[in-house]
């Protein structure tokens, strides 16, 4: 009975150990207790996606959920994820959990900015993807995506419990799916802190002064500054040869992501 | 002013209207359309007439204040009217219980009304959001800044003709997508594809902000003796663990005492009421649900009563008690969760709030096996429910009420009431006389734990709460470890009034119509083209119950349209904010963010 048992659990390990394994070099019979070889993007992304921690950082109604996701009955422990860092530079995620206010993306943008690379961010619930019920308030930034770089959405509103935890599990693959010889933040000068709004008689921008002063002082007084053509104000549509690139590498993508 | 609706100002004081006896001239008309006493007061006697009602007619709580801006009005019976602002005051006594009285203060564009601050201490935050919103501005306020939006802030928002980025129409539904179905992307319409208008002529590259005055930088400073040391201002928040939200306090400290504190608010300003007056009536719903997210049973039936005094109709007994019971379960889930987040502040790290939380869980099954939604229910219509109990729901809600909720109450208690560290840091902390906590208009389980009997289930029964057997636990003591306490003896009171509300629930309709499908339901009766647009008579109602956080209040004004002329919530929350400051002057800083926790608030109701 004890040996089956011993047994069983090797093969799950064994199992479990498969993904983390390099695909191609072959460890011999008798070394494979002792020595096991893997690559250095699957070491170093497991280990981030095992204990990402995320920003203490409610923001309104979602918080709530995110809090009960954290709690006993759906547990957030289970993806190494519970301890919850008030302080930015700890943290890995920043759960943007509710309305995000013009008055609050000031602060917003500004813990973002002090979240050290690699971050992630993750949009839960209707407001911070995009306003949500409250889109046509006059105080509401629809979504955070127009300050900071989202990486998952989450629908719903709240999304529940079970909703979070997929999406936290959708962060995990793209985690697992980098590379660290092509993250962005071992290159050279990838790391521009984004500009923090203003709040003026609304909140502004500091990259799109040149197109608020052409509406508010006119083409001409705005003209002073760097010149921003008006062509550029319209939405455009995607040239055709762009379009084709994407068809392309989401094809290529997907033939990769086949299983051999 | 009409003649139908307003007695004319007399040059001398008319006998006939209440209180022009003792302050002579004060009253100078009334509503001719209302159920409720609402009185035209004179703005230069508010405040001797004020004084009069809190001193010799007992009226001490201040509960609401507010405005309308009447110049879109398009009903009848109160056309015509001459001033645009009314400010409206909502009194109520804390001893008599009862019906409010009403105050009306007309006022026209650019005039000033006096401050109530004087008289009702209470006064101080809702002035600060009326001039915010309406940009009226109250002679003799101590502090009179913007509040929920910030400085500089182009325009008072709650003016009817002041207008948003994303503006498409005044009511809804929007033409422009209903019933046709187009749309187009408000991102689209504006060059700079944000949520945002600047004035003409403006220039960011010149834009400095202005500089407000805040408190705390002029606060006294007070040395040790000989000793010559500095006071220093603290900034928590808007993000910080502690504030429960997005909250800010501005501290002057000496040394780790508190020598003023002011609160900072507007994170989370969702400008509930400018899209509650788009919005149809019946679409507010579920944005009641958003207000205090941890207790949308209680939003909804708040906005429900407000709505139904204006339909007048009768709600069946069946929807009665389920209201009840709904309303009642979310005053212990409340209740768990503040305690567990009282004690979270005290120290006790995630612990008991773990603990809080799994007896929510179980509330919430029940909320979403007939609601839909675990948090934001959307469950009352006007009228009754939106749907029957589920079969097998009462039996689950029994055995909780029965068997797990007292056993969990009991639970808390033994592992939290005796503890050594609530004790010591939760007594004798946090203080405010039960007397200064009605001036500030402090509502609901802080001023029980300060033994004022005040509960407005007892104080002017609504639903069916004048059926039930159950108390009103008071405390004495006023400090942390009452306000934690009484939280868990009024949760027991709950379970009681759950055990009786289960027993009798009666069958039979859940709505006061007898198909509850929107189609054919209210719309067709309340005289509307059908479904969500049915047209409830001229007039205002407040209505308010009995919040696990204090006097919720929805004031509304209808013009006969389909929409809010006007919709306004008096939240708890936001009101009991006016006593952080008195509380927390005389304390440590690490006191304040208990004494914070134990007003309970919730942001989406302070800021709405």
């Amino acid at each position: 009975m004890e040996s089956t048992m011993v047994t069983d659990f090797k093969d799950i390990k064994q199992e479990q150990m498969q993904e983390f394994l390099h695909d191609s070099i072959q460890v011999p019979d008798d070394l494979q207790s002792n020595v096991m070889v893997t690559t250095l993007d699957k070491v170093y992304n497991w280990s981030r996606k095992s204990s990402m921690w995320p920003l203490l950082f409610g923001l309104a109604c979602c918080a709530i959920e995110m809090i009960a996701t954290a709690a006993s009955r759906y547990d957030l422990a289970r993806f190494g994820m519970e301890v919850m860092r008030p302080s930015p530079r700890q943290s890995d995620l920043m759960i943007v959990s509710g309305t995000v206010t013009k008055k609050m993306a000031p602060a917003i943008v500004r813990i973002y900015n002090q979240m050290a690379e690699p971050r992630y961010v993750l949009a839960m619930g209707a407001c911070a993807t995009g306003g949500g019920p409250f889109k046509e308030g006059y105080s509401v930034v629809s979504g955070i995506d127009k300050y900071i770089p989202v990486d998952v959405y989450v629908p719903g509103c709240p999304p529940t419990p079970e909703a979070l935890i997929y999406g936290l599990l959708k962060l995990h693959e793209k985690v697992e799916r980098q590379s660290i010889t092509t993250v962005p933040w071992y290159r050279k000068g990838a790391n521009e802190a984004i500009p923090v709004p203003v709040l003026g008689p609304d909140i502004f921008d500091p990259r799109k002064v040149q197109i608020i002063k052409e509406q508010t002082l006119g083409a001409a007084a705005a003209a002073k500054g760097p010149a921003v053509s008006k062509a550029r104000l319209q939405p455009q549509p995607m040239a055709e040869d762009a379009k084709a690139r994407i068809r392309a590498a989401q094809a290529k993508y997907r033939a990769q992501k086949q299983p051999a | 002013m009409s003649e139908a609706t307003m007695v004319a100002a007399p040059p001398v004081a008319d006998p006939s209207l209440p209180y022009n006896d003792t302050v002579a001239g004060a009253v100078v008309g009334t509503w001719a359309d209302d159920t409720d006493q609402a009185l035209f007061v004179a703005p230069d006697k508010l405040l001797a007439l004020l004084t009069h009602l809190r001193d010799a007619e007992q009226y001490d709580l201040l509960s609401s204040v507010t405005c309308v801006d009447y110049s879109a009005y398009k009903g009848k019976a109160r056309a015509g009217i001459s001033e645009r602002f009314d400010v409206v005051y909502h009194l109520y006594s804390t001893k008599k219980g009862g019906g409010p009285v009403r105050l009306h203060v007309r006022v026209p564009d650019g005039d000033t009304v006096p401050s109530a601050t004087g008289v009702y201490p209470g006064a101080n935050l809702q002035e600060r959001e009326v001039y915010d919103l309406f940009g009226i501005t109250f002679e003799g306020h101590p502090n009179l800044r913007r509040v929920l939006t910030w400085e500089g802030f182009n325009g008072h928002p709650l003016r009817k003709d002041w207008q948003e980025a994303y503006f498409d129409e005044e009511t809804k539904p929007f033409k422009n997508r209903h019933p046709a179905g187009s749309y187009q992307w408000h991102e689209d319409k504006l060059p700079w594809g944000d949520n945002n208008t600047y004035p003409a002529g403006w220039d960011p590259d010149s834009w400095e902000a202005p500089v407000s005055y805040v408190p705390v930088s002029q606060a006294p400073h007070r040395g040790f003796g000989e000793l010559d040391t500095q006071s220093i201002v603290i900034n928590l928040g808007p993000h910080h663990p502690s504030t429960h939200g997005v909250f800010r306090m501005l501290t002057r400290m000496e040394g780790e005492t508190i020598l003023a504190l002011e609160p900072e608010m507007g994170y989370l300003h969702r400008n509930h009421e400018k899209i509650g007056e788009r919005n149809t009536w019946l679409m507010n719903m579920p944005f009641t649900d958003r207000l205090d997210y941890i207790n949308s049973m209680s939003n909804n039936l708040g906005y429900a009563l407000a709505v139904e005094k204006l339909l007048d109709i009768e709600v069946p007994e069946r929807a009665q008690y389920i209201r009840v019971i709904m309303a009642e379960l979310t005053r212990i889930i409340n209740h768990t969760w503040s305690i567990g987040f009282i004690l979270n502040d005290l120290g006790a790290l995630q612990t008991p709030a773990l603990y809080a939380i799994e007896e929510r869980e179980m509330i919430l099954d029940l909320f979403e096996e007939v609601s839909g939604a675990r948090l934001m229910c959307n469950y009352m219509r006007f009228g009754g429910v939106v749907r029957d109990l589920t079969p097998g729901w009462e039996e689950r809600a029994k055995y909780l009420v029965h068997d797990r909720l007292p056993r969990a109450l009991d639970q808390l208690d033994e592992l939290l009431s005796g503890n050594e560290i609530v004790k010591a840091r939760g007594r004798g902390v946090g203080y405010l006389s039960a007397q200064d906590l009605i001036a500030l208009s402090v509502t609901g389980p802080m001023i029980r734990a300060a033994g004022v009997p005040y509960d407005i289930r007892k104080a002017e029964p609504y639903c069916i709460y004048d059926r039930f057997d159950f108390d009103i636990p008071t405390l004495a003591e006023s400090d942390i470890y009452a306000r934690y306490y009484i939280r868990l003896l009024e949760a027991r009171e709950s379970v009681k009034i759950l055990q009786q509300a289960l027993r009798d629930l009666p069958p039979g309709q859940i709505n006061a119509y007898a198909s509850a499908t929107l189609s054919q339901g209210f719309g067709t009766i309340m005289g509307g083209k059908g479904g969500y647009t049915f047209r409830p008579v001229e007039g205002e109602a407040y209505a308010r119950v009995e919040a696990p956080k204090g006097e919720l209040g929805y004031y509304i004004v209808s013009d006969n349209k389909t929409n809010a002329y006007r919709y306004h919530v008096r939240s708890p929350s936001y009101i009991n904010l006016n006593a952080l400051g008195p509380m927390s002057v005389g304390y440590k800083i690490a006191d304040a963010v208990v004494i914070l926790g134990a007003i309970d608030i919730v942001l989406g109701e302070v800021d709405r």
